[in-house]
């Protein structure tokens, strides 16, 4: 998995509640069988029109958060279903942070998995974001995961929290899998001595 | 430890392979079920690592999501569709897992076949790559959706490093009044709760309505506690769970069914246990419920208006209504029985199951589906199709003028060809009314059976309970 220690990036405004994963990848693109490629389809049907011509009003098409990183979002982000294509499209896009009031469980979850960071900040400073980036052409922070803080240049800092065992793995890029296979001899004790099968 | 437990810390306590202070738990996973849309990816992953399947003898799979739901002996038209599930054929057989595969007569949706063929059994922990696996909580087991990465860790290690979540009782207090059903029990959950509500907890459901629930009850229940935002959702293993299970393909037999039983006996909450949040809901104040919005949690009883999104509390809810309603093409006063429909669609993993397609044949018995809709039933599984033609259920649909398909998720998600077209709006038994999910433009309202049923005679909402039911003799019909 791809590490995250220090992010800069701009940040792309999209101020909506409830952002489903139906939304982020619409379901007739989850037929592909790579992990690759979604971005192209991330939040296809607000992105996009009918005959697929792009949407000049949709936040990701406008010029000013050309190479965007930084989502910025409401409350309950990333609902819905468990499709990890979802996070696939975030990162596929460019997108290295999501910053919002709350996220989903299943979601959050995919995140990690993917080194993506789901940054949790309350309602009052997300607005105070949404109104920088109204203010400010080209918006910017920077994201430092190791020590909990994000920074603009007109002098804002807020702290946020993290799970310290996420934060360490998101830091490390680590293998999730590799790591449980360190306890294979566990796993095996377990399956000797406790696993029930009728 | 406290000596009191509630079922969710017995079962996740006898689940733990490791621990260590600061870390997730490692937990071992009893039931792996795959299907084609969120596996592939998890298989070459493991590809590209070299490793294999832990445990193929406790990973099952299904075809569901993207197949049709017409004529079977046909070839798939959608090449990526048919890519997609020969991909999972594929690597069911190269890896030993048993496959319920299009010509089965045990496939059906995943959260459909897991309870019928007895692989879900109380007290298991159970995953899937997918978020309605909370259904399988409704006989005690503890089961909740994850994504493609977390399958792959589970294919290579039969584990799952979990952080352990909070735990949450919702009891449900009195008896169901005429034509209230699970779903509109669920719904209204949603309605009070929020979509988010229960995020990050495990939630039991407790209280009289849900003991005197069958198990198709249960499930549906339990299915829809993704949509307040639960991790899982649990019901304590009793007579009708024990009952459910005698008998089926995979539930034990003989000597070790009386085992079983007497251990699952055990797993209830223990008397005086805590939990970390407690709702109560009164059932007998609930009324059949019409979603109006895009969130499973913007819903009204049958007899209310679509509201004014002027009247929610928050800046962020009312341009969430706001958006909403421009997007279902509602007016703010309009009567939710005035809303008329264009499609209807009885299935999913929520309601697809034998008693919801009785409870549907029995409203639409002896009566014609509106000229100005078009209506189907997707049974959720081989079995459930099986058994309703035997009990004649879809000559009373075919008869009313209602399509009647072969088992899969179909319209839930239009991932198939079975879609609604640009401001269609269509009646449906599914989980999720999210702009596009059944088709671009497409507008859902979510509804029991029942109320979708009675929609489609009528082309738009009506109240259930005022139904006038041309067969005298009820026998799977509404609570009365
Ligand atoms: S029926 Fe719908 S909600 Fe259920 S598993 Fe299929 S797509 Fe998901």
């Amino acid at each position: 998995m791809e590490s995250l220690r220090k992010h800069k990036g701009i940040v792309a405004p999209l101020d909506r509640a409830h952002v489903d994963t139906d939304a982020i990848i619409p379901k007739q693109f989850l037929k592909r069988i790579e992990r690759s490629g979604f971005g192209q389809f991330l939040f296809y049907e607000w992105r996009f029109d009918e005959a697929g011509q792009p949407n000049p009003a949709f936040v990701l098409n406008q010029p000013a958060y050309k190479g965007t990183s930084i989502l910025l979002a409401r409350e309950n982000f990333g609902c819905g279903s468990s499709r990890e294509h979802a996070p696939w499209s975030l990162t596929d896009f460019g997108f290295r942070v999501i910053i919002a009031p709350s996220f989903a469980d299943i979601f959050y979850n995919n995140c990690f998995q993917n080194g993506l960071l789901p940054l949790v900040l309350s309602e009052e400073q997300v607005q105070e974001l949404f109104e920088r980036t109204a203010q400010h052409e080209g918006y910017q922070l920077t994201v430092d995961v190791e020590n909990l803080v994000i920074r603009d240049d007109f002098g804002l800092e807020y702290s946020f929290e993290l799970d310290p065992y996420r934060q360490h793995c998101l830091v490390n890029g680590l293998d999730f899998i590799g790591l449980t296979l360190q306890h294979e001899d566990k796993i095996a004790a377990y399956e000797k001595t406790k696993l029930v099968s009728y | 430890m406290t000596s009191k437990r509630t079922m969710f810390d017995k079962i996740w306590d006898s689940h733990v392979v490791y621990q260590e202070s600061g870390k997730p738990s490692l937990l071992y996973i009893d039931l792996h079920l795959i299907h084609e849309v969120t596996s592939p990816q998890a298989f070459e992953g493991l590809r590209l690592a070299g490793r294999s399947i832990r445990r193929p003898d406790l990973t099952v799979a299904t075809v569901d999501h993207n197949i049709p739901t017409t004529d079977r002996s046909l070839p798939i038209a959608d090449p990526i569709s048919r890519q997609q599930i020969e991909t999972l054929r594929e690597n069911c057989q190269n890896h030993k897992i048993t496959l319920y595969d299009l010509d089965s007569r045990n496939q059906g949706i995943v959260h459909v076949i897991g309870p019928e063929l007895g692989l879900t059994l109380p007290g298991k922990t159970i995953v899937c790559g997918d978020s309605h696996t909370s259904t399988h909580g409704a006989f005690g087991a503890l089961a909740f959706g994850i994504g493609t990465s977390e399958v792959e860790h589970v294919m290579a290690t039969q584990c799952l490093p979990q952080a352990k979540p909070k735990t949450m009782e919702i009891h449900f207090k009195g008896k169901l009044p005429y034509g209230v059903t699970a779903k509109d029990v669920v719904l209204h959950l949603i309605n009070q709760i929020g979509t988010a509500g229960a995020t990050g907890y495990v939630v039991e459901y407790t209280g009289e309505a849900i003991r005197n629930m069958s198990m198709e009850e249960r499930m549906t229940i339990c299915n829809m506690s993704i949509e307040a935002g639960a991790r899982a959702g649990m019901i304590a293993p009793d007579e009708t769970t024990f009952s459910y299970l005698r008998g089926r393909k995979h539930a034990p037999k003989g000597e070790a069914w009386e085992k079983a039983v007497a251990a699952w006996k055990e797993l209830v909450t223990d008397e005086g246990a805590t939990y970390d949040a407690r709702v109560e809901i009164d059932v007998t104040e609930i009324a059949p419920q019409v979603t109006w919005g895009t969130s499973p949690g913007m819903g009204a009883d049958i007899t209310q208006s679509v509201p004014d999104p002027a009247s929610f509390a928050s800046s962020t809810e009312q341009k969430a209504a706001e958006l909403a309603l421009q997007y279902m093409g509602l007016t703010a006063g309009t009567p939710m029985s005035e809303i008329a429909i264009d499609r209807v669609f009885i299935g999913s993993c929520t309601n697809s199951r034998i008693e919801d397609l009785r409870a549907a044949a029995e409203v639409v018995a002896g009566y014609q589906v509106a000229a100005t809709v078009q209506a189907m039933v997707v049974p959720g599984s081989q079995q459930v199709k099986e058994q309703a033609e035997e009990e004649g259920l879809h000559q009373i649909f075919l008869d009313a003028g209602f399509e009647w398909r072969e088992a899969g998720c179909s319209m839930c998600l239009g991932m198939n060809p079975d879609i609604i077209q640009p401001g269609e709006r269509c009646a449906s038994t599914s989980n999720r009314n999210f702009e596009g999910r059944q088709g671009r433009g497409g507008r859902t309202h979510l509804v029991s059976p029942v109320m979708a049923a009675a929609a489609a005679i009528k082309g738009h909402f009506v109240d259930i309970r005022d139904w006038k039911f041309n067969r005298k003799e009820k026998k799977h019909g509404i609570p009365s």
